[in-house]
């Protein structure tokens, strides 16, 4: 999958928590839960629908490689890969 | 006759404008059916009913807004006849005089009859030309999805929802949560307690049970919190309960009411009942299912009306301590702040331990420091056995 699919389904992902959130209001290189307002059952809500989307199921111990968005994007592209 | 009468709402939520009736005369209904969906400053809330009968009668119409303990609907008690109803009503009727019945305080102005249309007639249905004017809106600009473009009843309702939706909620929650909290620091002589405890085993025991499970099964940290808060009040029936009429009463069971943020700002704090008796797996579904209908909106009237006490849980955004205010007519709330790495010293040894300041805040008519002192130590104790939680 290219970058671009992989943003489209995390934007989609986030809008399922977050319906007022328009891509360009996310800075890339920036703390997502900050940046978006998760708390932690947003967050979990919003990797459950990542899987939905993407069949990846993130396990808690990489929590912490994905605090930007930028993260992510690598992240699921190794990941699907 | 049982006259169904519109249920608390919460503190300081003092009316409901109803929305729409889920059921309709010569329906059975029986104790926790949802009848209503009523609107609040907080939230559009499903209304259940505690008694079991058949609907005889809703008194309310969609659109009217009426106050807390206003009959909105009767029903016939099993074997009752409406012969009986009708007399039963005369009856009450007639005792109730002297004083005036409940009066609808936001009636639904009486609609503008539609402006004549200049031209072009308007076909529209005589029930949906009733509804329009009920609930004020002008026939004319509701489009028609019937034939020749007829304006039909589900019209009216289609624009009736659209438009109650943007309405200012914000401002109006944020009314109801300043009457409640001024309230609150008016009537209610807090002190506030808190502790530092440390979740080494809590997390070690949360991450193993994590690993492995699929991500929709995954637990969350706030679980284990709930569950300690309530097994601790098992023990601190005090601090469990109300402040009414000038004395405490106990509550009837412990029922966690745990505050949820509004993305669009405030918040709403719907219980989960008797939450020490409950697995954390089952905690931790109804959490979700919670958080997610607070969210969208769609709250039942006793999760509302119904919690004991108030778990508010601000640790994701950042801050480690959190004295609340208190919910009234509550008598305790339980903030959580931020879960950090500190330095730690167990046993003689230093450790990096994740560290949870837990504090209280209490009613101090209720109880006292010392009982609520007692409480938080329980609380870490409990936290430190997470398996028997």
């Amino acid at each position: 999958m290219n970058e671009q699919a992989i943003r489209e389904n995390l934007f989609a992902a986030l809008r399922g928590i977050a319906p007022e959130l328009t891509p360009d209001e996310i800075v890339a290189d920036q703390p997502l839960r900050d940046q978006v307002d998760l708390d932690s059952m947003d967050f979990l809500n919003f990797l459950i629908r990542l899987h939905e989307r993407l069949g990846v199921d993130v396990p808690e111990a990489d929590y912490g490689k994905l605090v930007t968005l930028t993260d992510f994007v690598a992240y699921l592209q190794a990941r699907l890969r | 006759m049982i006259e169904f009468r519109l249920p608390s709402l919460g503190s300081e939520m003092d009316e409901g404008k109803l929305i729409q009736w889920k059921v309709k005369p010569g329906d059975p209904v029986k104790k926790g059916d949802v009848v209503a969906v009523v609107d609040t400053s907080k939230a559009a809330i499903d209304v259940e009913i505690w008694d079991e009968g058949i609907l005889y009668e809703l008194v309310l119409e969609p659109g009217e807004t009426v106050p807390v303990g206003t009959v909105i609907a009767r029903l016939l008690e099993p074997g009752e006849t409406p012969g009986h109803a009708e007399e039963e009503k005369r009856k009450r009727a007639a005792d109730a005089k002297p004083l005036s019945a409940p009066v609808p305080i936001v009636g639904v102005a009486a609609a503008e009859p539609p402006p004549a249309a200049a031209g072009a007639r308007i076909r529209v249905s005589p029930a949906a030309r009733h509804r329009a004017q009920v609930l004020g809106i002008d026939i004319a600009a509701v489009p028609g999805s019937g034939p020749e473009g007829a304006i039909l009843i589900e019209d009216v309702e289609k624009v009736a929802a659209s438009r109650a939706e943007p309405k200012d909620r914000d401002a109006e929650m944020r009314r109801t949560i300043a009457a409640a909290m001024a309230r609150s620091k008016r009537e209610i002589p807090h002190y506030y307690l808190a502790t530092s405890i440390p979740l080494v085993r809590a997390s070690r025991w949360l991450a193993a049970r994590n690993e492995g499970r699929p991500i929709a099964q995954r637990m969350l940290l706030a679980v284990l919190l709930l569950k300690a808060v309530a097994l601790a009040l098992r023990k601190h029936s005090q601090l469990n309960g109300f402040y009414q009429e000038g004395a405490f009463r106990p509550g009837p069971g412990i029922h966690l009411g745990v505050a949820i943020s509004i993305r669009q700002g405030g918040l709403i704090a719907p219980a989960i009942r008797d939450a020490d008796a409950k697995s954390l797996d089952e905690l931790m579904r109804q959490l979700a299912d919670l958080v997610a209908r607070a969210r969208a909106y769609t709250l039942r009237s006793s999760e509302l009306s119904d919690p004991t006490i108030t778990v508010t849980n601000l640790g994701d955004q950042g801050v480690e301590l959190v004295q609340g205010v208190i919910y009234p007519p509550q008598v305790a709330l339980v903030g959580f702040g931020k879960v950090t790495e500190r330095p730690w010293v167990e046993n003689g040894a230093l450790v990096v331990a994740p560290v949870v300041t837990a504090a209280l805040s209490a009613d101090h008519r209720v109880s006292d420091g010392h009982g609520g002192a007692a409480f938080l130590d329980e609380i870490a104790r409990l936290l430190q056995e997470p398996e028997r939680l």
